[in-house]
């Protein structure tokens, strides 16, 4: 029985997803509290990104619940599908599409009217400092670029949650530093951020993290509550040591 | 359904296809390349026949024949003989596709109640040429003999047979409606698939799969533009067909392009199909090619003849929607019939269209398991 959970923008309870015999998420239980940035740990192969598709509805779960901005992923998915951004592993913007083209798009299909469309496309390019790159195509921006705008296109419908699988893969650091003020702002309007990364510096920005092991959440807390629970001087200590004892660790 | 979701989505795919300048302009000019291609190479009536005569001794009757063969416009007299040794090496030499013997006296002969002999020698090493040489050989001496038989009686030629040949019926009328077959068929299926299996694999297909799009709904997107420009392709071909081979034109337009449309959409189908089976775009062309293109061009009857196939193989050819269109428009653009007639192969059509459809809308699915 899940409890109400109108505070918690997330809320799984033995979420668990197998591939024939294989787990690759065992059992988590967790919770994101509504509008906290939620830092969601692993090595490679871990199950980070199983998850991350079964709360966002790519994925059946094969067992467990969870309420993802207080719907249910088995039944009501297209309420969740309204509240929720997400921007994949793989880049998600179409570069051969201009970047007002593609907020256009994306616009559209979450059914935001051409006003808003147009209206937030100058906000947030303008945030971006690329109000003069608007009728570019994607595919000739730099790659920091290119993910920042992604991130963009994902709060574009001012979701309740947004879900960010692994956003600052094969970024520099400088962009990377730039795309977790882009984080930090949207958390201060009150979204939701659900964040995957397996840089441990970027675990030290977040207000609560898990660290997932083979499958399972092996750890979860505030980054300082777990270095003071493990002795650890940085989240990279304290993710290293729980990934020692990992089977699969950087196997996948 | 959403209609402001379907229309940015439908906007967005106008835009890939435009933006891919390369593929359009080959897409768009393909119909154009493949009727002139094929109405110029594959056409199985031969222009232009190398014609030796030997007349040892030319009189009137066999003056006024070879006088046939040259006004036929089909034959061209390359070398007239004393006597048939000379014949032999000058097919040797495949310097003649066809040699006309006279015997001495062919006049005298006509007149008189013998037959007059006339031997036909065909240079048939391709016996497809061949037979069609020797049909239109034989057209020649038949019209030629019935116009005198018009005027006098008991004239005998002796070589007299029946005509299978239809002057009237080009291979080029023929080949119109399956490459209009075959261009849909390369449009619709193959760029469908490509298109649909590129955004699984650049990892956008994901992110439309959460938004609130429906898996309907991005098939429809999908399919929508290609349609369109499926639709320009048939326009180019008949057009083509029309402006460059004269293709007669004796049916209804609107039926032929109601049809086209019919049958771009089991196309369409068939490319989401392909795309909802495969995991990358190199194996959905390939599958597509195999599973639309090969089928549309060999089994259904554009080239190869049905009938001609082994009986086993027969059935087989049921399942090839181009087999269905090509009948419908060959019965519309040729013989000018309707509905009336091809009733039973656009019931066909659209049931596979109905099936196929269905089929790719299930296997299309929103959760990737």
């Amino acid at each position: 029985m899940i409890p109400e959970t109108a505070e918690h923008a997330i809320d799984a309870r033995d979420l668990t997803r197998r591939f024939g015999s294989f787990v690759a998420v065992d059992h988590i239980t967790f919770d994101v509290r509504t509008g906290e940035v939620f830092g969601f740990l692993g090595a490679n192969g871990a199950g980070k990104t199983t998850a991350i598709k079964m709360l966002v509805g790519l994925l059946a779960p094969s067992d467990g619940e969870a309420k993802v901005a207080g719907f249910d992923i088995h039944t009501q998915r297209d309420q969740i599908r309204r509240s929720i951004g997400y921007m994949s592993q793989r880049f998600s913007l179409y570069a051969d599409l201009t970047v007002r083209e593609n907020f256009t798009l994306y616009g559209g299909i979450y059914g935001l009217t051409d006003a808003q469309i147009r209206e937030r496309t100058t906000t947030l390019l303008d945030t971006l400092n690329l109000a003069s790159s608007g009728d570019e195509l994607v595919g000739r921006l730099p790659l920091g670029w290119k993910q920042k705008l992604a991130f963009s296109v994902a709060l574009l419908h001012e979701p309740k949650i947004v879900f960010l699988d692994e956003p600052t893969g094969g970024v520099d650091p400088i962009t990377r530093r730039q795309f977790w003020e882009l984080i930090y702002a949207a958390a201060a309007r009150g979204t939701t951020v659900f964040v995957t990364t397996h840089y441990m510096d970027e675990a030290e920005y977040c207000d609560r993290i898990s660290i997932m092991v083979d499958g399972r959440i092996a750890a979860l807390g505030t980054p300082a509550e777990l270095k003071e629970r493990f002795g650890a001087d940085s989240v990279d200590d304290v993710f290293v040591r729980l990934a020692r004892g990992a089977k699969k660790g950087e196997a996948a | 359904m959403n209609i402001n979701a379907l229309r940015a989505f439908v906007i967005k795919e106008f835009h890939h296809i435009l933006r891919d300048r390369q593929t359009l302009t080959i897409l768009l000019l393909m119909p154009l390349v493949q009727v002139v291609l094929f109405g110029f190479a594959l056409r199985s009536d031969v222009r232009d026949i190398r014609l030796a005569v030997v007349d040892p001794m030319p009189d009137h009757a066999t003056m006024d024949l070879r006088a046939r063969f040259v006004g036929s416009a089909r034959f061209r007299i390359v070398e007239v003989f004393k006597t048939p040794d000379a014949i032999e090496p000058l097919f040797r030499r495949g310097s003649a596709d066809v040699a006309l013997v006279f015997e001495p006296g062919f006049a005298n002969d006509l007149e008189s109640t013998e037959p007059a002999h006339l031997l036909v020698a065909i240079d048939a090493s391709d016996p497809n040429t061949g037979t069609t040489y020797l049909n239109y050989t034989r057209a020649v001496i038949q019209a030629y003999q019935s116009e005198l038989n018009a005027r006098s009686n008991q004239v005998r030629i002796a070589t007299q047979t029946r005509m299978r040949f239809n002057p009237t019926l080009e291979s080029v009328n023929l080949f119109v409606p399956g490459l209009i077959a075959l261009v849909l068929v390369l449009v619709s299926a193959l760029m469908t698939a490509i298109s649909l299996s590129r955004e699984k694999e650049r990892g956008t297909m994901e992110v439309l799969l959460v938004s609130p799009l429906r898996p309907q709904q991005i098939i429809v997107g999908k399919v929508l533009p290609y349609l369109v420009l499926a639709f320009a392709n048939v326009l180019t071909a008949l057009l083509a067909a029309w402006a460059i081979f004269h293709v007669p034109f004796r049916g209804s337009i609107a039926l032929l392009l109601s049809e086209s449309i019919l049958y771009t959409l089991v196309s369409l189908a068939l490319g989401v199909l392909v795309a909802a089976r495969t995991s990358s775009q190199r194996a959905a062309m390939l599958t597509a090619l195999l599973a639309t293109m090969l089928p549309s061009a060999l089994l259904s009857g554009m080239i190869f003849p049905v009938a001609s196939m082994p009986g086993w193989l027969q059935p087989v050819t049921n399942i090839v929607p181009a087999k269905w269109f090509i009948v419908i428009a060959r019965g519309i653009m040729l013989k000018g019939v309707g509905l009336a007639i091809l009733w039973r192969e656009t019931l066909i059509l659209s049931a596979m269209a109905l099936l196929l459809l269905a089929a790719a809308m299930r296997s299309f699915k929103p959760r990737l398991d």
